[in-house]
């Protein structure tokens, strides 16, 4: 009986916490009624899978940066560690290398640029945002150090994956990017919620002093965190060498942005702590229908998405900032 | 004397007492027939860069006893808090947790040991939720997958045995400070803990929560947990601790049990000297009849403070009254600017003012104490010197430095003046106990020699020693001809200052009473209580 009416009390008032997840929901299918109403041939199941299928990377991405920003941490190398990780599949193929050990050795390295970071940025306490912007240019001059000019990619494994298309029914089909993305978010939400790890990044967040009384390996999880975001990055940059089939130094300049604003647009708090990974799928999923939208208007130019995104990012600060400020006010 | 002192301890450790019964011994017969220690500290040293923390001080706590550390602040308590769960190391000394010797690298090594810490500050996250702080770390896993259900059945276990009834998946910050801080005792009780330390724990909390937490110690000691308590209210101590641990300046005092040790005495032993001092006040001065120098007519500010009209005569001292959000800061930051007012007049020294910022109000000759010293007050990263000369830089402009003889001359002065400790204006002020810090935030305005000065809860959290000198240092401007316009929870700081006393009840100033003989604190609570005299 009483967790009956427990659930009903629950039910009645949504938990502030998940408030800007919902608004991000919110907007998502407002602005995909929106584009149905306006455009023939739009609110279609496939329009939302191209968008998976053409931000994939950007998704895998975001993953990471979000365990970043939940404990209050930032990384600016994604973009870079994406470039690198398609420098080095493609340069690797062409000397003949196998596709799986380009695979494996590629992640390998993400992750260990990524550890590297998280362990100065831990043991030197120094800022993420300037040891992440030193990874950042450490990445993409080692882009360069391989090639100044594009690699393309003709290695059949990667070709085949670049054209396979996994059948969902119907006349729905999504790249195998796109599965991957989804599988890494599930591995990612999951983590989040039913791993120690994922619950000392939420701790750290909230409060590194608090959590480091409690007792919690804040060392290992903020480690952890950037060696995740390496890790990803470097995935991403696989997906993004799939979907182009080619490695370019100059590939992927301000991803970090983009993933951070799909983060943020999901209801991340900035300053950590608060944030669901469903969020930051929503944010890329409002970026990726954003541009989608921009493409069906023809006339647009496609710097209007920059506009757009920049527009939201302002009123999902407000928003942060009503809601965090209103609590505080409560609590004088 | 017979009966103080009884359990000082020699530094060797063969005097404690034993489990052995030897219990009728003549001259012995006040030890107590004591279980081993669970912990035992002895020798223990700390230095840090210029200060000498701890100095071979010694500290044993017995299976379920509240065992109460007292000092002023700068005594030490903290510093051995802290050696003792981890967070700094020792210099010197050994400790010893139930026979076996132990050296902590972290508090997670402590909590781990059986050595849990509740600090002043809630130490939780308050983003995540009540069940969720109290397992984190031990979270109920099958396959390192987290057991969400069990947590939070037994998080709501845990709770009820501490008579709490809570949401326990909401979050942390939907609840008060005090319930968070049960929730921090949950916790660390639930870390099998043998010995639980509470640094501070009732500062922000009212009667009944008081009330609720010593319930739970006394459970937790009938279970055989040894409790180290600190607190500056010697009430709390009275009532609750079994014996205490008194440190001065880093050293150990003694060791005595709390029943035979009286309020005078500690308080003798924790300033190292008598009581006299803070009597001396008492007999204040009638008020003066001074050219008044601030005069409020009706000034008020919707949802702050209704309109209310106050005068403050020079060197008059003006005590505010009244319990927390009834208004009393919101007067004060009226008078100082820092708040616009809606309504009303305001004059100061006879001329008609209109304050927009406190820049303006500073430049005629107004100081203001923010209670809240930490956020509002001090930088804790420059050094007294920097903080002392602050304002003074200030008001002259950033484009007339002041000449660093000059400073060192005025800051030495100020050094002296308030007793400032250490005596190091190099020091850097975060380094520096809560009391020295409010002297070094009181001596940045004195330097500006002001007319009124706002003292906004002056005394809080500070030591009996320190808020002696304060006090007398407050008397002794009002006698000087300054103007105090003073704010305090303790009613019998604010009767001993004040010629006159300000009421406020509600956000509204409900009396106004002249501090004659008639005027007691049982008087002022029943104006509180009651919303004016009639």
């Amino acid at each position: 009986m009483t967790s009956i009416t427990g659930l009903l009390d629950r039910r009645r008032t949504i938990p502030q916490k998940y408030i800007p997840v919902l608004v991000t929901a919110g907007l998502f299918v407002a602005m995909f009624v929106t584009g149905g109403i306006r455009y023939e041939n739009f609110a279609t199941g496939q329009i939302i899978l191209n968008v998976f299928i053409d931000n994939a990377f950007l998704l895998v991405v975001a993953v990471g940066m979000t365990f970043v920003i939940l404990t209050g941490g930032i990384d600016l190398s994604v973009g870079s560690v994406v470039a690198l990780a398609t420098m080095l599949s493609a340069s690797l193929l062409k000397d003949g290398w196998p596709a799986y050990a380009v695979m494996v050795l590629v992640l390998v390295i993400g992750g260990v640029l990524g550890l590297a970071m998280g362990a100065i940025i831990h043991y030197f306490e120094i800022q993420p945002f300037i040891v992440t912007l030193a990874g950042m240019f450490l990445a993409r001059g080692l882009c360069y150090t391989i090639s100044t000019e594009s690699i393309p990619i003709d290695n059949p494994t990667f070709t085949d994956i670049a054209q396979t298309r996994v059948n969902l029914g119907g006349d729905l089909s999504v790249s195998p990017s796109a599965v991957i993305a989804v599988v890494v978010v599930v591995i990612a939400a999951y983590v989040l919620h039913y791993t120690r790890l994922g619950r000392n990044v939420y701790a750290t967040g909230g409060s590194e002093q608090s959590a480091l009384l409690m007792g919690l390996p804040v060392a290992r999880t903020k480690i952890a965190v950037y060696t995740i975001s390496g890790f990803c990055s470097a995935l991403g940059g696989l997906l993004f060498a799939f979907y182009s089939l080619s490695g370019y130094g100059l590939s992927a300049v301000g991803m970090e942005l983009d993933a951070i604003a799909a983060v943020v647009i999901g209801g991340t708090l900035l300053t950590g702590g608060s944030g669901f990974l469903i969020g930051t799928v929503l944010g890329v999923l409002v970026l990726g229908l954003i541009q989608t939208i921009i493409s069906f208007e023809g006339t647009l130019s496609s710097w209007w998405t920059r506009i757009f995104i920049g527009m939201l990012l302002f009123v999902f600060i407000l928003l942060q900032r009503v809601f965090s400020g209103g609590s505080r006010r409560r609590t004088p | 004397m017979r009966g103080i002192a009884c359990l000082r301890h020699d530094r060797a450790g063969g005097a404690l007492p034993t489990v052995s019964g030897r219990h009728g011994n003549t001259g012995e017969g006040h030890r107590m027939a004591a279980p081993a220690p669970i912990l035992r500290m002895s020798g223990i040293g700390k230095q840090f860069p210029g200060v000498k923390a701890l100095d071979r001080v010694d500290f044993r706590l017995l299976p379920g006893e509240v065992h109460a550390l007292m000092g002023e602040n700068g005594a030490g308590k903290s510093t051995l808090i802290k050696v003792l769960t981890g967070v700094h190391d020792i210099d010197a000394g050994e400790i010893e947790l139930e026979g076996r010797r132990v050296a902590f690298s972290s508090p997670l090594a402590a909590q781990q040991a059986g050595i849990s810490t509740v600090y002043q500050e809630v130490n939780l996250c308050a983003n995540l939720s009540v069940a969720e702080n109290i397992f984190i770390g031990r979270e109920p896993r099958r396959f390192g997958r987290i057991q969400w259900k069990t947590m939070r059945r037994r998080a709501v276990e845990i709770l009820s045995r501490l008579d709490l009834d809570l949401d326990v998946s909401a979050p942390l910050a939907s609840y008060s400070l005090a319930i968070q801080q049960m929730v921090a005792i949950a916790r660390a009780v639930d870390i099998d803990a043998k010995v639980l330390i509470l640094d501070e724990p009732t500062s922000s909390l009212d009667a009944d929560e008081v009330a609720q937490l010593f319930r739970v110690m006394r459970r937790l000691k009938e279970q055989g947990i040894a409790i180290l308590f600190v607190s500056h209210f010697l009430d709390q101590i009275y009532e609750i601790s079994d014996r205490m641990t008194i440190l001065r300046n880093g050293a150990l005092v003694g060791e005595y049990r709390t029943s035979e040790l009286s309020q005078v005495e500690l308080v003798g032993k924790m300033i190292g000297r008598e009581l006299a001092d803070l009597e001396k006040l008492e007999a204040r001065p009638s008020a003066l009849e001074a050219a008044p120098l601030v005069e409020a007519e009706q000034l008020g500010r919707s949802g702050a403070i209704e309109p209310f009209t106050l005068t403050i005569h020079e060197g008059e001292v003006v005590g505010l009254a009244g319990l927390l959000g009834s208004g009393r800061t919101e007067i004060a930051r009226l008078l100082f600017g820092a708040d616009h007012a809606g309504t009303g007049s305001l004059k100061i020294g006879g001329e008609q003012v209109n304050l927009r910022t406190p820049r303006s109000a500073v430049s005629r000759n107004l100081a203001f104490c923010s209670e809240n010293r930490r956020a509002e007050g001090l930088i804790p990263d420059l050094t007294v010197r920097e903080n002392i000369i602050l304002a003074l830089q200030a008001v002259r402009g950033w484009t007339r430095p002041i000449p660093r003889r000059k400073q060192d001359e005025l800051v030495d002065k100020y050094i002296t003046a308030l007793n400032i400790r250490p005596a190091n204006p190099e020091q850097l002020v975060r380094n520096l106990s809560g009391g020295n810090q409010q002297k070094v935030l009181l001596a940045r305005w004195l330097i500006l020699e002001p007319r009124l000065l706002i003292l906004d809860e002056p005394t809080r959290g500070i030591d009996v020693g320190a808020k002696a000198e304060i006090q007398r240092l407050v008397a002794e401007l009002s006698d000087g001809g300054m103007a105090v316009l003073f704010i305090s929870a303790e009613l019998e700081e604010v009767l001993r200052l004040s010629h006159k006393v300000g009421v406020l009840r509600d956000r509204r100033l409900v009396a106004e009473l002249d501090n004659d003989e008639g005027l007691t604190t049982d008087a002022l609570t029943e104006t509180i209580a009651s919303g004016a005299r009639s």
